[in-house]
């Protein structure tokens, strides 16, 4: 056989699988949609080990996302705001409701619940200082509050969850507001998971568990069972905290709509959805991948039961899953939702999967943008991790200011768009301000295919 | 304002000089819980209050933090002396779902009987149930003392990772599954065990245990007639050779 030019310019001894894909297509090898490398490895590691594959980070898996929203800008039919002068407002009030001591954020982006357990104490302390410096609320996780993020963190959202690690009364009035987890996008109907590598003396004291267990928690509540429990349970606990502290109910992206109503319906002050793309410690990969929907859809769903229930922006709207710039920030305010929260960011803005530990990333079998086995405790970044030579190596307070300026960026860049708008304050903008690139995006989001007035499904 | 069944005036003082004061009354026909709350949140050491027409009303005495007596006159709804820390609480009647939840230290006393998830979550103190307990009895539990009168249904002591479960009549189904370090005494009959729950010995230190458990709940049973149930840590770490046992 005659090689092709191009044949001829491959490198014997280099391994076909370091080829650029241009070159293996040349020798004539095709990869299989269906069973890609990932999935072959996948086959592989399973047939080996026997079990399924755990692993941090959310859905890795493409689905339609903000990225397939575009924004109109302001121009003949309406005025946009001077871009550099003009004031556009970014503060929010949350938990209004019901609560007589509402939080009051200088900025709608908040940090999602992460406990102290998944991170370090030094991540925990850097998520508060850099929150605390914006004027914004961070929040505790499956495993009980520590003294160092109440101290850091000026708004402090306290988690009620299934397991209750941790959960104590003296801490429930220290909080600024209880967040009821019902759900987590990257698992929806799934309870947490902390494997033993990080269930450390001081994770198992705060949790009552042994030590280097594998925690798997509860996935339902033990003491109350669907919404008309769940009204009963909220008005405990607004009476121990007297009526003064914000209630939230966090539910993963699954049926949003009905979720979001009996949320209210049950007495949330604030109705938390978390969408597939959110963050997780420690998951099952099959769970993260094909449980709940995505960011994009859950939106129209809880914003319409708010609207129908007459209590849209009384009972206030934190979205999560995926937020990643400012315009990701506008288009999910501009769909309906008060708030936002992000997980991944925060850790990628505090120095999760810098390249500068590339060769230790490689040690473990990851690479600077693909890590994700925040299971393990092997973090080199120091964040998702017990190990305390690891865990020094994030200085609380330069991180925290890391996470202070990118949280700036987001609230700036979110301005830059609201102003082009023409709207006055973030919370102006409106889902007339959009179109959608797909039309998959399009029927999901609820607004229109760009340059069509076409919205699928909607009649 | 809490409408008081004495005179105000006639208050017992913060701190009474000899022992626990004359009783404070509340009646539930004429305040809102709210207020109940409110007052007993505002309560001082050493008060005695009593709760009348409680109605199985919810979330009654909720999170009391002060070293009170409380006297619940009939029945009480769900959450009853929810994440209660001090003092002691005593329900002449029966008691809703999650009596005691999340409790952290002081007492709790049920004379009747206990519905679904009593003592769940509990981290300390002592929960007494002189009749049957429903479902999920210590659910969850991280070392409170619980000792039931009667039976327990099933799914009790479900995930508990610390503190004693004494059942001085039978058990239900699934009892004791997945739990960590948590030990149950039950005198009678157990319907069956739980995942990785399984019968211990009864040893020299567990029968002073459940002596002094007994006693502090008030009961007159014999250890010697009471069997041991705990975790055989088999399930403690994730294996694949556990996978058929869930």
């Amino acid at each position: 056989m005659t090689l092709t030019p191009i044949q001829q310019d491959i490198p014997a001894q280099v391994p076909v699988q370091e080829l650029p894909a241009q070159d293996i297509a040349a020798l004539g090898l095709r990869e299989s949609a269906t069973f890609d490398r990932a999935t072959i490895a996948d086959i592989q590691r399973a047939a080996a080990t026997g079990v399924y594959d755990i692993r941090g980070w959310g859905a890795k898996r493409r689905v339609p996302h903000f990225d397939d929203l575009l924004f109109l800008g302001a121009s003949m039919s309406r005025y946009p705001l001077e871009g550099y002068r003009e004031k556009c407002d970014t503060d929010v009030v949350l938990g209004d409701r019901h609560a007589s001591r509402p939080l009051h954020l200088q900025t709608p982006v908040t940090i999602a619940g992460m406990s102290f357990g998944a991170l370090s104490a030094n991540a925990k302390e850097a998520l508060g200082r850099g929150a605390s410096e914006v004027g914004t609320s961070t929040t505790t996780g499956d495993g009980g509050m520590t003294p160092e993020e109440r101290g850091q963190s000026r708004h402090l959202v306290y988690q009620y969850l299934p397991s209750r690690y941790g959960m104590n009364p003296d801490d429930l009035r220290k909080a600024d507001a209880i967040e009821i987890v019902l759900g987590q996008g990257a698992k929806p109907g799934g309870g947490g998971m902390l494997l033993g590598q990080k269930i450390t003396e001081r994770v198992a004291g705060m949790r009552t568990l042994p030590v280097g267990i594998d925690q798997r928690s509860a996935s339902r509540h033990p003491d109350w069972t669907g919404p008309d429990d769940l009204e009963i349970k909220i008005g405990e606990l607004r009476e121990i905290t007297d009526w003064k502290t914000p209630i939230y109910v966090k539910i993963g992206a699954s049926r949003p709509y009905y979720d979001t109503a009996l949320a209210v319906k049950s007495g949330a002050d604030v109705v938390v959805v978390d969408g597939m793309q959110g963050g997780t410690a420690a998951t099952q990969q099959v769970f993260i991948e094909n449980v709940g929907i995505p960011t994009l859809a859950a939106i129209p769903q809880a914003v319409q039961a708010l609207q129908e229930l007459g209590v849209h922006r009384k009972v206030q709207l934190i979205v999560s899953g995926g937020i990643r710039t400012g315009a990701d920030v506008a288009k999910a305010l501009a769909l309906g939702a008060d708030a936002v929260a992000i997980g991944t960011a925060a850790l990628i803005a505090l120095g999760d999967n810098d390249p500068r530990y590339a060769a230790e990333y490689s040690a473990l079998g990851s690479a600077a943008g693909f890590y994700d086995d925040f299971q393990d405790g092997r973090d080199p970044a120091g964040i998702t991790t017990q190990d305390p030579d690891l865990a020094s190596r994030l200085d609380p307070v330069a991180a925290g200011r890391r996470l202070a300026n990118y949280l700036r960026v987001l609230t700036m860049e979110a301005q830059t768009i609201a102003r082009a708008c023409g709207k006055s304050h973030l919370h102006n903008l409106e889902p007339e301000d959009l179109v959608a690139l797909t039309i998959e995006a399009s029927a999901m989001a609820r607004v229109p295919l760009a340059g069509t007035s076409w919205i699928p499904g909607a009649g | 304002m809490v409408t008081l069944t004495i005179p105000e005036a006639d208050m017992p003082p913060a701190t009474a000089p000899e022992g626990i004061p004359a009783g404070i009354g509340v009646d539930l026909d004429d305040s809102p819980v709210r207020e109940l709350n409110q007052a007993l949140h505002d309560a001082v050491d050493g008060q005695s209050w009593t709760v009348t027409s409680p109605g199985g009303k919810h979330s009654l005495a909720v999170g009391i933090d002060a070293d009170v007596d409380v006297t619940i006159e009939g029945h009480a709804g769900y959450y009853a002396a929810g994440m209660h820390q001090k003092g002691r609480v005593t329900i002449t009647g029966n008691a809703g779902v999650g009596l005691a939840e999340n409790i952290m230290s002081g007492s709790v006393h049920v004379k009747g009987d206990a519905s679904q998830s009593a003592a769940a979550t509990g981290h300390g103190g002592l929960v007494v149930i002189d009749g049957n307990a429903g479902a999920r009895c210590g659910i969850s539990m991280k070392g409170v003392d619980i000792v039931v009168g009667g039976d327990i249904g099933h799914m009790s002591a479900f995930m508990a990772q610390a503190g004693r479960l004494v059942v001085c009549g039978n058990a239900g189904d699934a009892l004791g599954d997945s739990i960590y370090e948590a030990r149950i005494y039950v005198k009678g009959s157990v319907a069956s065990l739980g995942a990785d729950c399984i019968e211990k010995p009864m040893r020299a230190e567990h029968l002073e245990e459940l002596a002094g458990l007994l006693a502090a709940a008030g009961r007159t049973e014999d250890p010697a007639g009471f069997r041991r149930y705990g975790s055989a840590r088999n399930l403690y770490h994730f294996h694949v050779d556990n996978s058929t046992s869930y």
